[in-house]
């Protein structure tokens, strides 16, 4: 025990200031009033759904849990289930063999609900593209409010993505 | 040395690991296998191509892994019959790819136990086959149920918890079929297969230079072991020769990314001990690691890094002198952690005993790997003869006889310090040479493979070139294959709250076995 708190004082405090949002990554504006997204700002519970990724985007959100992003900080944490959702963050072209799975994840989801679409595959289907087993971009089988390109953007890039989202629209 | 199997003319394959092909008939495919097996070889990868074109019907090859380096069997399967021999009771791990080759090419393995459907799940009818000339890849079919035929345990209190695809974590989809009494795990099945997202199908629309990015993204975390395993496919069946500086450079990007991965673990494997301590102090430094690569290489991940020919980067004196001076530290601090760690009696009470593999059944199951090496098994690509530049830097192997979920704790710990050593090592004696080396032409139906121990185990890739220097097929191949199915029998008997900290110390691909 002694050793852990020694590390823990050693290591001090070692967590980013978040990044600011930005409008250029939204996809669609104006669906949830700006008291709503005030609201979800505050206490954001996310579900993460790998819809086909190769795993990469998923290494880049690990490490949003961890101590340099501090998400949970933030008043933002990751949830088990989707039903305890207010935002679905979605990675990966959507496999065909996923696209029943995420169907049911959104619907799910109780309103209102957000989406942000993670990494080139999530934004145009990146190197795998659109074919018998894959449909592309996610927004292609469900509505994304935020789409985050990069492979696999970095975690600051991610977080950014997230806080667009929930940041009122200044249009 | 070249190998011997029973009546079989063994024909050298150029490129950098010592390798062999053999065309077979059916007896000599069964026999060829039963005497690899005998002398301790093992089943590397299995996968079938449409020769249809060429008036050859299908073909079927195994690769395999012997002593003296790869053997790969070819065996044509007439259009007519479409059967093969079994290999699943000569190589348990057979059986998955087995069915995976059914699914994509419609081979059927003759006297096969289990020949369910594996990839396919509802996105294509039962009578087409993606991996056929004829089959067009924009191909959509309208999604059908699943409907797979789970293997249902019966008696008093048997109950079973389905769990995924979609998880409780961030993790990559699967489904898990959970058979228990009370707490206690009876039986698991694994359903996978729906990443799937016609990967190899997609590589015969490349060229084979094109291909090399497809490589790295078909398991993102071992994105330098697979682009590394194109390049050598590529470069053997070319006659392109890396200078020893990209090699060493391969190298050195090969241990970041089997240190930043093992960090990765270590951390979560504390977490899933409810030691949130150390998910903290290991993702710290993972990403240490990670911007140390950006400012390095240009990528957190080092996507793209690994081209064929050669790198797509450099290392300058101060960048070396920065990244050893790193990895001294980086030591000084996993030593800490380590004895945290080992001291930790919550952590050890959790680890020890629990999901053990014991050396005998991961022979049986013919797996590979970190997972192998913590259940007494010495294997490890890197320390095969004549394989640069390992062969120069001499890395030591870890291993571990108790196949627990504590032994792969130590493996990890053990390989995270050896990567270090081997990244000081290469970076203070980097030879001097080009980055990148000219391709040369791959002329029509040259074969070639790539072989290279990744963080989880080895990554193959065989690559056949087609018509104007694109791809005719292209078989990545993942070691979860074969560890999947000792997740399996790893949880036996163990309680379900366990399953999330035994999957973890496995930490295998949904992606690279899903395609």
């Amino acid at each position: 025990m002694q050793k852990i708190l020694f590390q823990i004082a050693r290591t001090g405090i070692i967590s980013e200031r978040a990044p600011a949002a930005d409008e250029s990554l939204r996809r669609i504006a104006g669906r949830l009033n700006d008291e709503v997204l005030r609201l979800l700002g505050r206490a954001l519970a996310i579900r993460h759904v790998d819809a086909g990724s190769c795993n990469g985007c998923e290494l880049e959100i690990h490490a949003l849990n961890g101590p340099t992003y501090n998400l949970e900080g933030l008043g933002i944490k990751f949830v088990a289930s989707p039903r305890h959702a207010d935002l679905l963050l979605v990675t990966g072209p959507v496999s065909r063999n996923m696209e029943v799975a995420l169907k049911r994840t959104y619907d799910a989801t109780p309103e209102p609900k957000l989406v942000v679409a993670i990494g080139d595959c999530g934004c145009d289907g990146g190197v795998f593209g659109e074919n018998y087993a894959s449909r592309g971009r996610v927004a292609n089988v469900i509505p994304v409010d935020v789409a985050v390109p990069g492979c696999p953007p970095e975690p600051a890039a991610i977080l950014q993505g997230i806080l667009t989202a929930v940041s009122a629209a200044k249009s | 040395m070249t190998p011997t199997l029973p009546g079989i003319q063994l024909a050298p394959l150029a490129g950098a690991v010592p390798a062999w092909r053999a065309a077979v008939d059916a007896r000599q495919w069964r026999a060829g296998c039963e005497a690899a097996a005998r002398a301790g070889g093992r089943l590397a990868a299995l996968w079938a191509s449409d020769e249809r074109d060429r008036g050859r019907g299908f073909c079927v090859r195994a690769l395999l892994v012997l002593y003296e380096g790869l053997v790969c069997l070819e065996l044509l399967v007439p259009e007519e019959l479409q059967t093969y021999p079994d290999l699943s009771d000569v190589f348990a791990c057979a059986a998955r790819m087995q069915r995976a080759a059914h699914d994509l090419v419609g081979v059927i393995p003759e006297g096969a136990s289990d020949r369910r459907k594996w990839l396919r799940h509802g996105a294509w009818p039962e009578n087409a086959f993606p991996l056929r000339r004829e089959f067009k890849a924009e191909q959509k079919y309208s999604i059908e149920d699943d409907g797979y035929p789970f293997v249902r345990v019966e008696g008093e209190g048997v109950h079973e918890i389905p769990v995924g695809p979609v998880h409780a974590g961030t993790i990559e989809p699967g489904h898990f079929r959970f058979s228990i009494v009370g707490e206690k795990v009876l039986r698991l099945e694994e359903r996978l297969g729906y990443k799937h997202k016609g990967i190899e199908k997609r590589f015969e629309s490349m060229t084979l230079e094109e291909g090399a990015r497809l490589a790295g993204r078909v398991s993102g975390d071992s994105t330098v072991a697979y682009a590394w395993a194109y390049a050598m496919a590529l470069e053997g069946m070319t006659g392109a020769r890396p200078s020893a500086r990209a090699l060493h450079l391969r190298a050195l990007l090969l241990e970041r990314e089997r240190v930043a991965n093992h960090l990765g673990d270590l951390g979560y494997l504390g977490n899933d001990c409810a030691l949130a301590f150390g998910f903290s102090q290991f993702w710290r430094l993972k990403e240490d690691v990670l911007r140390s690569n950006a400012r390095a290489f240009g990528h957190r991940n080092l996507m793209d890094r690994v081209v064929p020919g050669g790198v797509a980067c450099d290392v300058d004196g101060a960048s070396a002198q920065a990244m050893v001076a790193e990895a001294s530290q980086l030591q000084d601090e996993l030593r800490t952690l380590r004895s945290i760690y080992y001291d930790h009696a919550g952590l050890q009470d959790r680890c020890i005993t629990t999901g053990r593999l014991l050396p005998l059944t991961a022979a049986r199951l013919g797996i590979v790997g970190l997972a192998a090496r913590a259940s007494g098994h010495a294997m490890d690509a890197r320390v095969h003869p004549g394989f640069a530049p390992y062969d120069k830097l001499q890395p030591k192997l870890a291993s571990h006889r108790n196949g627990d979920v504590a032994a792969r704790i130590v493996v990890r710990f053990e390989e995270a310090f050896e990567s270090l050593r081997l990244q000081r090592l290469i970076l203070q004696n980097l030879p001097q040479g080009a980055l990148r080396a000219p391709l040369g032409e791959a002329v029509e139906g040259a074969f070639g493979i790539g072989w290279i121990e990744g963080w989880r185990g080895e990554v193959l890739v065989a690559l056949e070139a087609g018509r104007d220097g694109r791809v005719r097929r292209c078989h990545p191949h993942d070691p979860s294959w074969q560890n999947w199915p000792a997740l399996e029998h790893a949880v036996i008997g163990n309680i379900v709250p366990d399953f999330p900290l035994i999957n973890k110390s496995f930490n295998l691909s949904y992606a690279g076995a899903d395609l």
